[in-house]
């Protein structure tokens, strides 16, 4: 009912001309249409084929060689859920542009299916032919932080080793990915992993704005609860505060039969409550 | 005492980086001085969301002087600093900033004000407000906190609803007992329909805290500052207020049809 409603929203499209813009001549339209059954989860199974064809675009080219619709389009694909697309996505993770392959490594995080973890492993270790670095600086080889982080959300045990050399990566996200990864997949035995939660928590204290804030999106998805007052002493935005916090909670919800309320979630609610 | 505000003042002035502001401005706040108030306001504006949020920890702190200061910013619409300004209006509870925040829960475009704003129509300081209007000043909170709980598409500023219901149903538990029950109902309702579960998750809190308190705890007893002259202004906004809900006609309401021929005619020009 959501999506009717938002879908009722935008005047500017319908569901069929979407499909219909994304198969058609214009390019901008095209790039447009795929942004947008993504942003309205039209998951209609005729969406999901036209976006599938869509990762083989080959008319749409920036002077660098990217392909913004093939980008777009393997957003929209992990948004909504068809795991049809699921073999199309890992030959994304072929594709010369940078973008696309984190697109596709994020999309196939988001679907959960395990059978993309052979192929992530290897883009990890930059073994995949054909795969251009990131255009600009410090123009990484592979999009790592989205790797390992679908790696760890897929429970991908076998890369342990390979994604603890991530740990020391010389660019800070990629190591916080990497810690993020190395906390779920060492979940079973909390005082190991609580030292990876531990090393995010101590990142909130980071100078750069920006990476206070990637880490506050790392600790909500993994919902460490030793986490929650530091999430609320961080020096940055109530709102992402508030939105790390609520992927804390939720995980502490997951864990009593409602309305039963653990003291951990009452302990997040009340942090909460004083940063609206 | 003046030498050093004005050392302090200087400190958030000469700041040349983002870190330094976020000292100074930290600084400055825990010295609690009323002369801060203009320094503390103006890097409400900076946007450096450090500064800010010490900022605005000041100037709750230091409460009903910063009130007509922060009520002027508003006037003058700096996006950047208005979710700030009413978090700090929210936050001092003072009765002037009862119609903003009525306003900014139901009405305003940016969640991050809907969502400060409606937390604090929960924590407004009822017992400054004098009999004649405290009934209407509650009713006004109650129908606008019940409003965002229902229609807000942002979990967020539903959560924040919550939490305002929650105190505005210690706050009437005692007179009107039958709009504690009236939130009582919203909350069943959202404790298994809403669609986020930090929003039921804070249902769930809020249904164990009405069950819990038998009586209504008052947190401060300090008498209202509040001129004869403030009041005079609250109520007209209040009464204002009401005004403009009541030309809400019912549908099928056939002075519906006299208005909308009175506002498609050319002639009155306002169409």
């Amino acid at each position: 009912m959501d999506n009717e409603s938002s879908i009722r929203d935008d005047n500017q499209l319908t569901v069929e001309q979407a499909i219909a813009n994304l198969q058609g001549e214009d390019l901008g339209l095209r790039v447009y249409a795929a942004w947008w059954l993504g942003r309205f989860r039209v998951d209609a199974p005729e969406a999901i084929d036209v976006l599938i064809a869509a990762l083989e675009d080959d008319d749409d080219r920036t002077n660098a060689g990217g392909y913004p619709l093939r980008r777009n389009a393997a957003r929209a694909l992990g948004k909504l859920g068809g795991k049809q697309a699921v073999p199309a996505l890992i030959k994304s993770l072929e594709c010369s542009d940078f973008y696309v392959r984190e697109a596709a490594a994020q999309s196939l995080e988001m679907l959960g299916d395990l059978s993309c973890i052979p192929r992530l492993i290897e883009l990890l270790n930059n073994q995949v032919p054909g795969t251009l670095p990131a255009p600009e600086p410090p123009q990484l080889t592979q999009p790592f932080d989205a790797i390992l982080e679908a790696l760890g959300t897929l429970g991908a045990i076998d890369a342990i080793p390979l994604i603890e050399t991530f740990l020391d990566h010389f660019i800070p996200r990629i190591q916080y990915a990497a810690a993020r990864a190395m906390y779920q997949l060492t979940s079973q035995a909390t005082e190991i992993s609580n030292q990876y939660g531990d090393r995010l928590v101590q990142a909130l204290a980071h100078p750069d704005l920006q990476l206070r804030r990637a880490v506050l999106a790392d600790l909500g998805a993994i919902g460490y609860l030793p986490a929650a007052e530091a999430i609320s002493e961080t020096l940055a935005e109530n709102s992402l505060k508030l939105i790390s916090l609520k992927g804390l909670l939720e995980k502490q919800l997951l864990q009593t039969t409602p309305p039963d309320l653990s003291p951990g979630a009452i302990k997040v609610m009340k942090l909460m409550d004083a940063l609206l | 005492m003046a030498d050093y505000l004005d050392t302090l003042i200087r400190a958030v002035e000469d700041a040349d980086s983002s870190l330094l502001l976020q000292e100074a401005v930290k600084n400055l706040a825990e010295a609690r001085l009323e002369g801060a108030i203009p320094t503390l306001i103006a890097s409400l504006s900076y946007n450096n969301p450090g500064a800010a949020v010490a900022a605005v920890d000041g100037l709750i702190q230091l409460g009903e002087p910063a009130v007509p200061f922060l009520l002027q910013l508003l006037d003058n619409h700096n996006y950047t600093a208005r979710a700030w300004t009413i978090r700090a209006l929210a936050g001092i509870g003072d009765p002037r900033g009862l119609l903003t925040l009525l306003g900014a829960a139901t009405a305003d475009f940016a969640l991050s004000v809907r969502r400060a704003a409606a937390r604090g129509l929960g924590m407004m300081k009822w017992h400054w407000f004098p009999d004649e209007l405290l009934e209407i000043a509650q009713a006004e909170a109650m129908d606008a906190l019940l409003f965002v709980a229902q229609e807000d598409d942002e979990w967020v500023v539903r959560y924040s609803a919550v939490v305002g219901l929650q105190f505005l149903a210690d706050a009437v538990a005692v007179t009107y007992p039958e709009w504690r029950s009236q939130i009582q109902s919203q909350f069943e309702k959202m404790a298994v329909k809403d669609e986020s579960w930090a929003v039921r998750g804070r249902v769930w809190m809020a249904q164990q805290h009405l069950q819990a308190a038998t009586q209504p705890q008052t947190i401060d007893n300090q008498p209202s500052p509040l001129s004869s002259m403030d009041w005079q202004r609250i109520m007209e906004g209040l009464y204002g207020r009401k005004g403009q809900e009541r030309e809400v006609l019912a549908e099928g309401d056939p002075r519906r049809y006299r208005e909308l021929v009175v506002a498609i005619d050319p002639k009155t020009g306002d169409a």
